[in-house]
């Protein structure tokens, strides 16, 4: 009854051959799908897209010359939904030297009954700025853990490249917010001493 | 346009009786295991209807809701959607659920499988005189794997989804709202709703690509084939390149939602803006998948009622190559609104507006082939020329908002609604109709009315441009999409539109009048009754077609024109 029944069997095997074909070309665009989650954190990591920042080492960060010129970095701390802390920067905004490094300081406090671990998840506005903001150290670059009630200082050791002066993309930037989220690391993933590294050299920092 | 086959004879009629060739299966073998692509052309083609009315009824209630400012009943909807007492919160709750049930209702339960399983299943084979598609079974597959996609739809509507019942997160499925946003099954009811439509679409690609590729009949070379053919395998290429990409981005918003993956939440390192961009890269060329066959169907009709072949087909077929190929590297313009570099909106802004050029080359070609032709006003060109008109608007529309910066300023205004109501419910809609009346009486064996078909143009007309030239205006004065309520300045705009989903709604009235009419009084449909314009091989067969054709295929001679 089919009509594929009746195909002479040179042209069943040729259309096996191209459905084949259109089968694989559409199973390797979900490969790509899936491919896309590395790539694109690759990506943003390499062009601070999205206001992802950059981390740079000890020895890279001594290489940086001040400028001289200044601009004005304003700080936001900011909880998860369901995160039982009370988190703040203890500075609102700095002016620093575009190429000096500069040290701002977070104070986080666990308001509930538990021992809570948190990851801090971070971003830069305007976003163009992102790939010059260049952290030495940071909290964000390992999980914290507070006991119930305990209170705690976190520093941000970070500089801006002075390639930013450069940039006619941040012409006019005056001001940059790096702004921090603390997300409850769920239950399970933290290590021993509560403050595992966490896997941030590829995906910035 | 299409290939001639004067030499070549609907043999197959008399061939059929000869050989009792033409017997067919009894009703549920026939209808329910169906493998002939005529049959499941027409339930793609019923079944599109019954959803379109389901759809449709969804945007009856969101303009009788916003027909004035307030919110007046939202609170009954919710408790037709199984609420009991609903608080503020799900009635707003369910505002989403409309919106969200219209827009993929409309996208991939009504526009797609008609104009791609409906008419790209009824007239590929009999245009490239082919006996049926490559994999016939895969085909009853296909269709039955949407069936149930659209069930699996309607069932989330009726479970919870976080605030209320049913799924309240947009055709885009945008997380953070769809995963920690919307607790409940209603979600990953939708979710898997979309997995079986596509996989039924995918499937449904693969054979399309095979019967265009392998199946044509002999001297039948890709570049005689007629341009609605070009048009489904340009689709289909499209179907099958960018479905995929949304399966793996709905299957990461599964895992998400229920297995406790990062792959958009940032607490994990994920990022909520990746969904948008998978989404967007399979949501663009989506919007051609939608359009693109509605582009054959006009080339077809252009050229059969201006009795000469359209106007620069290989121009024609190319353009829509074109848009295709471009259509995959333009999905940011999407979401200027997320924060792009001024350098990526300059790019996609002016990648958008390059594919107004094979558009235009399209739209210029369709008034050349009409230009000096001996234009006849039948229902189907009436159609066709409204299409082109409509299209045309919405594709301007499409040119302002391609611009990154004043889309910052249009983002998720009305003006946006109006834009893409007017290239696919005016545009896509319009197009089917067209198709509906040009093979109407070929696949049933009845004539319409055709006064009645003009007086459904007339109406549906008027209806549609009453319902969203006007969003343009609200959209411009700052109304936001996506809000039950707004503020009394849109008020009168508002009720203009609600007025012509009344006037629109009426037209549909006047089709299923009209088709009641061809199967109780329409004369017999002869085997070309358009006449001499309509030289493609599905005019060579009767009307209806036998239910197996082409068993000796037709041979398209060398001089034979497009």
């Amino acid at each position: 009854m089919t009509t594929a029944a009746r195909l002479e069997p040179s042209r069943r095997v040729r259309n096996r051959r191209v459905a084949l074909m259109a089968l694989s070309a559409s199973l390797a665009m979900l490969g790509l799908g899936y491919a896309s989650v590395p790539l694109y954190r690759m990506f943003c990591q390499a062009t601070g897209f999205g206001g992802t920042t950059q981390r740079a080492d000890e020895a890279k960060a001594a290489t940086v010359q001040d400028s001289g010129r200044t601009i004005s970095i304003r700080f936001d701390a900011n909880v998860g939904r369901d995160m039982p802390w009370q988190f703040k920067p203890l500075q609102r905004t700095d002016t620093v030297s575009i190429g000096a490094r500069d040290m701002a300081l977070f104070w986080a406090k666990n308001t509930s009954d538990t021992t809570v671990t948190g990851t801090a998840s971070f971003n830069v506005e305007p976003e163009q700025a992102a790939r010059y903001f260049n952290k030495i150290q940071c909290f964000c670059f390992t999980e914290q853990t507070l006991k119930p009630g305990e209170e705690v200082r976190m520093p941000v050791l970070y500089y801006v490249d002075p390639a930013i002066l450069d940039d006619p993309d941040n012409k006019d930037v005056e001001q940059i917010t790096l702004s921090y989220t603390f997300h409850v690391t769920s239950v399970g993933s933290t290590s021993q001493d509560g403050a595992k590294a966490l896997d941030r050299t590829r995906a910035g920092g | 346009m299409a290939t001639t086959a004067d030499h070549f004879q609907a043999h197959s009629e008399d061939h059929g009786h000869k050989h009792e060739h033409d017997h067919k299966p009894a009703f549920f073998a026939r209808w329910f295991m169906s493998t002939n692509h005529k049959d499941i052309g027409t339930m793609y083609l019923i079944f599109a209807i019954f959803a379109g009315i389901i759809g449709g009824l969804f945007s009856g209630m969101m303009r009788v809701e916003l027909n004035e400012p307030g919110i007046q009943y939202l609170d009954t909807f919710a408790r037709w959607f199984g609420a009991v007492n609903p608080d503020f919160n799900s009635t707003l709750h369910t505002w989403n659920v409309l919106i969200t049930a219209h827009g993929l209702i409309m996208v991939f339960f009504m526009v797609m499988p008609a104009i791609i399983g409906g008419f790209g299943n009824w007239f590929v084979p009999l245009m490239i005189g082919a006996p049926d598609m490559a994999f016939p079974r895969m085909n009853n597959i296909s269709f039955w794997l949407t069936v149930f996609g659209f069930f699996s739809l309607l069932c989330s509507a009726f479970v919870p989804g976080g605030t209320g019942n049913g799924a309240g997160t947009g055709w885009t499925v945008y997380a953070p709202l769809s995963t920690s946003g919307s607790p409940g099954p209603a979600v990953d009811f939708g979710i898997f709703s979309l997995h079986l439509a596509g996989a039924g679409s995918i499937m449904g690609a693969i054979n399309f690509i095979t019967t265009i590729l392998n199946m044509r009949a002999p001297g039948m070379t890709l570049h005689k084939m007629p341009l609605f053919v070009w048009s489904v395998l340009v689709t289909a290429f499209l179907l099958l390149l960018s479905l995929p990409v949304l399966a793996a981005a709905i299957t990461m918003l599964l895992t998400d939602r229920n297995f406790g993956t990062t792959f958009f939440d940032p607490a994990g390192g994920g990022d909520p803006v990746l969904y948008q961009h998978l989404f967007w890269f399979f949501g663009h060329p989506e919007v051609y998948i939608m359009i693109l066959p509605g582009f054959g169907i006009i080339s077809q009709i252009v050229s059969t009622f201006s009795k000469k072949p359209v106007f620069g087909y290989l121009g024609m077929a190319y353009a829509m190559v074109a848009i295709g190929v471009v259509g995959f590297i333009v999905w940011a313009h999407h979401m200027y609104a997320t924060g792009l570099s001024v350098n990526t909106k300059m790019y996609f802004t002016a990648a958008t507006m390059v594919i107004a050029v094979p558009t235009g080359i399209k739209i210029f070609s369709w008034i050349a082939t009409m230009w000096g032709g001996s234009a006849e006003f039948k229902s189907p060109m009436v159609w066709a020329i409204g299409f082109i008109f409509l299209f045309t608007v919405g594709g301007v529309t499409g040119v302002v908002l391609a611009n990154g910066g004043v889309d910052d300023v249009m983002h998720d205004t009305y003006y946006v609604v109006a834009h893409f109501h007017y290239v696919l419910s005016l545009g896509a809609v319009t197009a089917l109709f067209a198709g509906f009346y040009y093979w109407f009486p070929k696949m049933s064996g009845r004539m319409h009315s055709e006064l009645l078909a003009h007086l459904h143009f007339a109406v549906f007309f008027v209806g549609v441009n009453m319902i969203f030239f006007p969003m343009h205006f609200l959209g411009l004065q700052g109304m936001p999409r996506r809000y039950p309520d707004y503020a009394e300045a849109y008020a009168h705009w508002n009720h203009v539109a609600t007025i012509g989903y009344m006037v629109m709604a009426s037209s549909l009235v006047i089709w299923f009048v009209n088709i009641i009419y061809a199967y109780v009084a329409g004369r017999r449909a002869a085997d070309n009754y358009w006449g001499e314009g309509a030289t493609t091989l599905e005019w060579t067969l009767s009307s209806p077609p036998p239910f197996h054709q082409f068993e000796t295929l037709p041979v398209i001679g060398e001089t034979a024109h497009h």
